[in-house]
């Protein structure tokens, strides 16, 4: 910007610095921590000997095959599931489908780990369905406890992922493409097969890989529902905690592990994805078919079918939120008797989540703004790292980021473990990147000339940034900020490694009630959650003015 | 207020690429200065150079003595009117145009008096509480300019500001702009690839390809005594004919075109018979005549365009040559297939070196310092 030779110090130098610092002390510096972890033993010497422990114990070898099992069976359902749902109500006229979309949306963002609960409520071993069909007709369902429930919890969180990424791609094919395959002689499902679905499956896989990752890095469904089918998760967690004294080492290999897996699948799709880009002219949006008859009808029953089971697990939580509890076990009739013993019992992790949260939003919409700018304005070294550096989050599991950060900062010169800030960190690291996307991608439509118009006029670059270039972005930062709010407040993973008795947060509170078998206390937590999440999402749309979420 | 913008020696280059190799160029106080050129020619890089968003590999730039390289672009003084209006968003009308002053340590009310009276002058003042979105883009046009001169800068710098408008608000706007620049005598360095906006607009005109300045002079000149033949087929339309030059009697020298028809040019440099030349006629410097007096040719084409007649008319030469004829002062339309017989204003047409392209006129210069 400046027309010297030299590098001149100005508000942009400073905000690639602040970027480097923030990314190298709280990501690179811990993910650095847990690389030379992994390849050393007690004595601090260089050894593979955790590799081979992890690869010689049929107990390891098969939580990861498990892992791989169970998440790849996932997110082929959830494709053959989410898919079809996308092209139905994209291309059919379903009644009421803005309110499924809204449902959708809402299963799609609140936390897995509550599915799993909810489910084992309904279907677990004293699940009020299970009981009502023993003792009422004396018919015994099999277990939901290990594959088959992980599968079930995670089919019916992750599929929204697929049906919002296909969906979004399909409204962008135009309708003209669909007519030419029919004045071509294909029609029905020759055309969706031969024209739609080649034009959308970039889409989908990049919505796959989506839900590979999240169901990979899944530690409270596997936990809680899993029951001995244990993940790599859950392995990492137990050896981090277990009773005969923590074993950071192996921890850290296993971690490392999971992290190569993440990363190799992350990288298989953007290469695909790179080799297949189309790019098409929009001229004719696709506009949804009244459907008539039997064909109407079966849509109607997919549709509603699988949102109703999706949303099934929060409405049972709200409805048995309201049921009394005498200690841990569930009373007759119904009130608000679980609600107050939440309010004097855990009303610090209520206040704890929301101050947190704030907090991390703030630091997120600050910082992440500023990056993005650097990676869409400034094109230099530091903001081609930073390019690098925002990728990251999305193949480290919380688990695992909540892991390093606790090894990295449990002693001088930064002891941060224990505290509030440790948290806040976390949160800040692990969203931050999807703030940064999305004000990248607002920035990238608007006109770099008017932050030189405001130069022009005799504003500095940091007056520029926040009286003019902010205030442009301002609904986009918004929309994106909400968004980061509700993944904030229903974080389990990372806090869960981190938090201390002072620093607990809800989504904490709730797991470890469900450990403990309080339901009553977990189901009104779970409820207070769930209602923010949707207050939070009215905002969105009435701020957004729109119908969908871009993800 | 107004001051000179003194450009020396100047270079930018981005990575190996040399875009501006060594340009210089000397704009006075208060004129309305125009780079013209086609796309990629480096005007725009120039202008951007000038505002500080380019940075200078060589050379300085100053605004009368003061060398402005290393002065930042809040600090440099300018208004600048973008290709694309650069209305701030989220700010009304008014809010944008104040934006500048309440920048300045101004008092309230001098801010408002400034701004309503700005407003007054480009005409928006109805629309102050409108925002962006809301106005057309001749309204933008006139908000970006009122917001780049309220700040009384000592430069204005427009970048194709007319380019986004359609043809009949382009022709209003860009008489608004030059009666405004004149009443504020304000130095303005003015971008465009219309050679049509460039002649009317403006005081002087820098023709500019390839990162050089080709011609810089007033409007009437660049257009009648184009400097190199670049400059000659990049203004207006020129008919090109091979010639070489038969003798010299007195002022007056005798060439002979490609298909044989004798033309006597005045005002030529010293040439000597058998030196070879491009004569350059534009479609209006031809006149019909008689079956003596001028050079065959063949009507190819006819369009009628009401005010004017264009011909496309075959001389023999290796092209059809473009001939306009004012409609009202022919007798007689020619149509297709006709023969018919012109003669060249040689008082109007020009000769240039073959091999250098440069204007073999007496007395005219590039004025490329």
């Amino acid at each position: 910007m400046f027309p010297k030779k030299g590098v001149r110090f100005d508000f942009w130098s400073f905000v690639s610095l602040l970027s480097l610092v923030v990314f190298g002390l709280f990501l690179i510096i811990p993910v650095g921590q847990m690389v030379v972890y992994a390849f050393q033993n007690a004595d601090g010497g260089f050894t593979v000997e955790n590799f081979i422990k992890f690869f010689s114990r049929p107990y390891y070898v098969r939580s990861m095959t498990n892992s791989i099992v169970v998440v790849l069976s996932a997110t082929l359902l959830v494709i053959a599931i989410g898919v079809p749902l996308a092209y139905i109500t994209s291309t059919f006229q379903i009644k009421g489908r803005r309110l499924m979309d809204i449902l959708i949306i809402i299963s799609m963002l609140s936390p897995p780990f509550l599915g799993a609960y909810s489910w084992i409520l309904m279907l677990g071993r004293n699940g009020a369905i299970t009981t009502f069909l023993r003792d009422s007709m004396g018919i015994r369902i099999p277990s939901i406890y290990g594959f088959g429930g992980i599968l079930l919890v995670f089919v019916l969180k992750l599929y929204p992922y697929i049906y919002m990424y296909t969906k979004g791609a399909l409204k962008k094919v135009d309708a003209s493409l669909g007519e030419a395959a029919e004045s071509l002689g294909y029609h029905g499902i020759r055309k969706v097969l031969n024209v739609s679905l080649p034009l959308v499956m970039p889409t989908i896989l990049a919505g796959a890989t989506i839900v590979f990752l999240r169901a990979f890095a899944d530690y409270g469904t596997p936990r809680l529902i899993g029951e001995g089918y244990n993940t790599l998760p859950v392995i990492i967690y137990q050896e981090w905690v277990s009773e005969t004294g923590t074993n950071a080492y192996f921890a850290s290999a296993v971690a490392l592990i999971m992290m190569v897996i993440a990363a190799l699948v992350f990288l298989a799709q953007k290469w695909i994805s790179s080799r297949r880009s189309t790019t098409m002219s929009m001229l004719n949006p696709p506009k949804p078919k009244q459907l008539r008859g039997l064909p109407n009808v079966l849509a109607h029953v997919y549709v509603y079918l699988i949102v109703l089971l999706s949303t099934l697990p929060q409405i049972y939580i709200i409805i048995i939120s309201f049921r009394n509890t005498k200690g841990l076990m569930w009373a007759d009739g119904y009130g608000f008797g679980n609600y107050v013993t939440t309010f004097t019992r855990s009303l610090s992790s209520i206040i704890n989540t929301f101050q947190y949260a704030i907090i991390a939003i703030l630091i997120i919409v600050v910082l992440g703004t500023l990056f993005a700018y650097l990676t869409v304005r400034k094109k230099n070294l530091v903001s081609r790292f930073l390019d690098v550096f925002i990728m990251f989050p999305y193949v480290i599991p919380g688990t695992i980021f909540g892991l390093i950060l606790l090894m990295t900062f449990n002693r001088p010169p930064l002891i941060l473990s224990g505290t509030a800030a440790i948290i806040i960190v976390s949160y800040v690291i692990r969203r931050m990147p999807y703030t940064v996307r999305s004000s990248a991608a607002i920035l990238r439509q608007i006109s770099p000339s008017i932050d030189e118009a405001s130069a022009s006029l005799g504003y500095g670059a940091m007056s520029t940034f926040f009286n003019v270039t902010m205030p442009v972005m301002a609904a986009g930062i918004l929309s994106g900020a909400i968004l980061s709010w509700i993944t904030i407040i229903n974080e389990l993973s990372s806090t869960l490694m981190l938090y201390t008795g002072k620093t607990q947060t809800m989504t904490v509170t709730i797991f470890q009630e469900i450990s403990r078998g309080g339901y009553g206390t977990a189901a009104a937590l779970s409820t207070i959650l769930t209602v923010t999440m949707i207050v939070s999402l009215l905002l969105f749309f009435k701020l957004t003015n729109s119908e969908d979420i871009d993800l | 207020m107004a001051v000179s913008i003194n450009i020396q020696n100047v270079k930018k280059q981005y990575d190996d690429n040399v875009v501006i190799r060594d340009l210089s160029a000397h704009i006075q106080s208060g004129e309305l200065f125009t780079l013209l050129g086609p796309s990629g020619c480096g005007k725009t890089t120039l202008l951007r150079m000038i505002a500080g968003f380019n940075s200078i590999e060589a050379g300085t730039i100053s605004f009368d003595d003061r060398v402005i390289n290393n002065i930042p672009v809040y600090q440099r003084n300018f208004g600048m009117v973008f290709q694309n209006y650069a209305i701030f968003p989220n700010m009304t009308v008014y809010r944008n145009i104040e934006y500048g002053l309440k920048n300045k340590k101004l008092s309230k009310q001098e801010i408002a008096q400034r701004v309503e009276a700005i407003m007054e002058t480009v005409q928006i003042a109805p629309y102050k509480d409108r925002y962006p979105e809301k106005l057309s883009g001749g309204q933008q046009q006139r908000v970006a300019l009122a917001r780049a001169i309220v700040v009384q800068p000592q430069v204005l710098l427009m970048d194709e500001p007319l380019s986004n408008l359609d043809a009949k608000l382009r022709l209003e706007m860009r008489e608004a702009i030059r009666q405004i620049q004149k009443d504020v005598g304000i130095t303005t360095v003015y971008v465009t690839h219309d050679q049509e906006e460039a002649l009317a607009i403006s005081d002087r005109i820098a023709v500019m390809n390839r990162g050089d300045i080709q011609q810089i002079d007033e409007p009437e000149h660049i257009y009648q005594r184009p400097y190199n033949t670049f400059v000659a087929d990049f203004i207006g339309h020129s008919n090109h004919f091979a010639g070489e030059v038969r003798g010299v009697e007195g002022s007056l020298t005798h060439i002979v075109l490609e298909n044989g028809h004798p033309i006597a040019m005045p005002g030529l440099m010293p040439l000597k018979q058998g030196d070879r030349v491009q004569v350059f006629v534009r479609p209006e410097e031809f006149t019909f005549a008689s079956k003596e007096q001028g050079m065959e040719g063949k009507v190819l084409v006819k369009l009628f365009l009401g005010r004017y007649i264009n011909y496309r008319i075959d001389f023999g030469g290796p092209q059809a040559a473009e001939v306009t004829v004012d409609a009202t002062t022919v007798d007689r339309i020619h149509d297709a297939g006709d023969s018919v017989y012109l003669t060249v204003n040689t008082r109007r047409a020009n000769v240039f070196h073959p091999d250098t392209g440069v204007t073999l006129v007496e007395g005219v210069v590039s004025n490329v310092p």
